[in-house]
């Protein structure tokens, strides 16, 4: 229980002093540049309270809780006897049937990893607001999450199959321009933002833990090359997915529409 | 008691593995529930404390830079704010120091601890530097009203020649470097500070012009990332 309070601390003090450089940027430019008092300063303040307060709380409770769980079981199901690897073999062919539990763990911990992603909670709140409700914050999120799984999914792939990175990358970029031509123009740039807020407290430890027990255990891979690339899967993704949220969205309120209109016409 | 949805994910992915798939009893269960109670409770003041402080100061301000009317304070205050939550955030220093290891390793620098944190201290920097700049860039596309697409599409452009040309062991550290720069509190107060700015400027959508800083600090520090791997 000590213990535990005393880990609180630790938290604490490592949040605070992650957030004292946005302060002092925040009330620097306020008081000597724009020079005008902060209009309901007590509120604020609180309200940066509970920021501080409640990332540490959470971080936390992420660390005691369900990382270390997350990466035994990152180590466990790429450990070379689940895989069936035989460490003595110079040669090695990848069985696809003995990673489909990697795969499957990939995605599920990639989706479920993004819902709980507080920075995306708040680009969603933020994107409900500015659209008057026309983007709704659980639909955004869902999105976002299906892209990151496939994405991580996929990139897991690449370090069992261990093809080159910057291929997937590039190809990706081609899919992200094409639908940027037809998405609508409003979610755009949404959509863009959504790639870089998914990967933060929650995705990027487990998924580091997963990618390094990938490319160690498999024979030929070198973790140091190799065990990079998930983040960039995960970023990447989202922004097709979100746009093609928007597409299937937009598809769906004009056929509603046509219909509608169809009916009145008879 | 939204954030018991939010987490619920998590446990049952989690859950089904453990018993299921890899067939072992979960270990310290009343850490692990302890464990999940703070997060639990952590998120939800996090998301209370979103939105009556960082959204709140983060519009206050754009809205302050708008009525001053002042370019040039206003890049300064994008660059700072990119910079200044950069150069500290944690999961950029872990990374670095990996990529000083990378380096050492692959015969780049010497591998002498001194070489490798110097290596990693560089590398730091020149992240924070870039998310800075991508930030600036950001904000002035805001005030011009630049579509957003046509810096998209040339900042893809940007790290596709660049791959053709950084060593092979940088690539994927610079490539995930995209993702970990933005934290938790830099996205909230960069995405308000773009709405707000985007609200106050006239002519400006919100939705269409107030996002995309984020996209923007993402993009530039794999560019950054292997240009530095090349001049090294």
């Amino acid at each position: 229980m000590i213990a535990g309070i005393l880990n609180f601390f630790d938290a604490l003090i490592a949040t605070i002093r992650d957030v004292l450089p946005i302060v002092a940027i925040i009330f620097g430019f306020q008081l000597f540049v724009l020079r005008r008092r902060i209009p309901n300063l007590q509120q604020l303040l609180i309200g940066f309270a509970f920021v501080i307060v409640g990332l540490a709380f959470f971080l936390q409770g992420l660390e005691q809780a369900l990382f270390p769980l997350g990466k035994m079981m990152a180590e466990q199901l790429t450990a070379p006897t689940f895989l069936g690897i035989d460490s003595t073999a110079d040669t090695y062919t990848p069985d696809w049937h003995y990673y489909v539990w990697v795969y499957i763990f990939a995605a599920a911990i990639g989706f479920s990893t993004t819902i709980a992603e507080p920075s995306l909670i708040a680009v969603a709140i933020m994107a409900n607001q500015v659209s008057g409700g026309a983007v709704g914050i659980r639909g955004l999120r869902v999105a976002v999450a299906i892209g990151v799984s496939i994405g991580i999914a996929l990139g897991t792939y690449r370090i069992v199959s261990g093809t080159p990175l910057h291929y997937y990358i590039i190809a990706g970029y081609v899919v992200v321009m094409m639908q940027t031509l037809v998405t609508p123009k409003t979610i755009v740039a949404l959509a863009y933002d959504s790639g870089g807020v998914t990967t933060s407290t929650v995705t990027v430890p487990l998924v580091t833990a997963l990618g390094l027990g990938l490319a160690s255990n498999i024979p030929g891979r070198n973790p140091l090359l190799d065990g990079f690339g998930l983040i960039a899967f995960a970023s990447l993704f989202p922004i097709m997915s979100v746009m093609a949220y928007a597409q299937l969205s937009e598809w769906y309120a004009n056929r509603i529409k046509k219909q509608r209109l169809d009916s009145q016409e008879e | 008691m939204d954030s018991v949805k939010d987490l619920m994910p998590i446990i049952v992915v989690i859950g089904f593995f453990q018993l299921v798939v890899l067939r072992q009893p979960i270990p310290n269960l009343a850490d692990l529930l302890i464990g999940t109670t703070l997060v639990v409770v952590g998120l939800t003041l996090f998301i209370y404390g979103l939105k009556t402080g960082l959204f709140p100061i983060g519009e206050t301000m754009a809205h302050g830079f708008a009525r001053k009317g002042s370019i040039f304070w206003l890049l300064t205050f994008a660059f700072a704010l990119g910079f200044g939550t950069t150069v500290a955030e944690p999961a950029l220093i872990a990374v670095a120091a990996e990529a000083g290891k990378i380096a050492a390793a692959g015969h780049m620098i010497e591998n002498t601890e001194v070489a490798i944190a110097d290596y990693a201290n560089g590398l730091r920097l020149t992240v924070a530097l870039s998310v800075g700049l991508a930030i600036l860039v950001g904000v002035l596309r805001i005030i011009r009203g630049w579509p957003l697409h046509f810096l998209i599409i040339g900042g893809y452009a940007g790290v596709v020649l660049m791959t053709g040309f950084a060593p092979p062991e940088i690539i994927g550290i610079a490539y995930d470097s995209g993702g970990v720069t933005t934290s938790t509190i830099t996205v909230p107060l960069v995405t308000a500070l773009g709405v707000g700015l985007s609200s106050s400027v006239h002519g400006r959508n919100p939705l269409t012009d107030g996002f995309g800083l984020v996209a923007f600090a993402s993009l530039t520090p794999m560019i950054f990332v292997m240009g530095y791997g090349m001049l090294l």
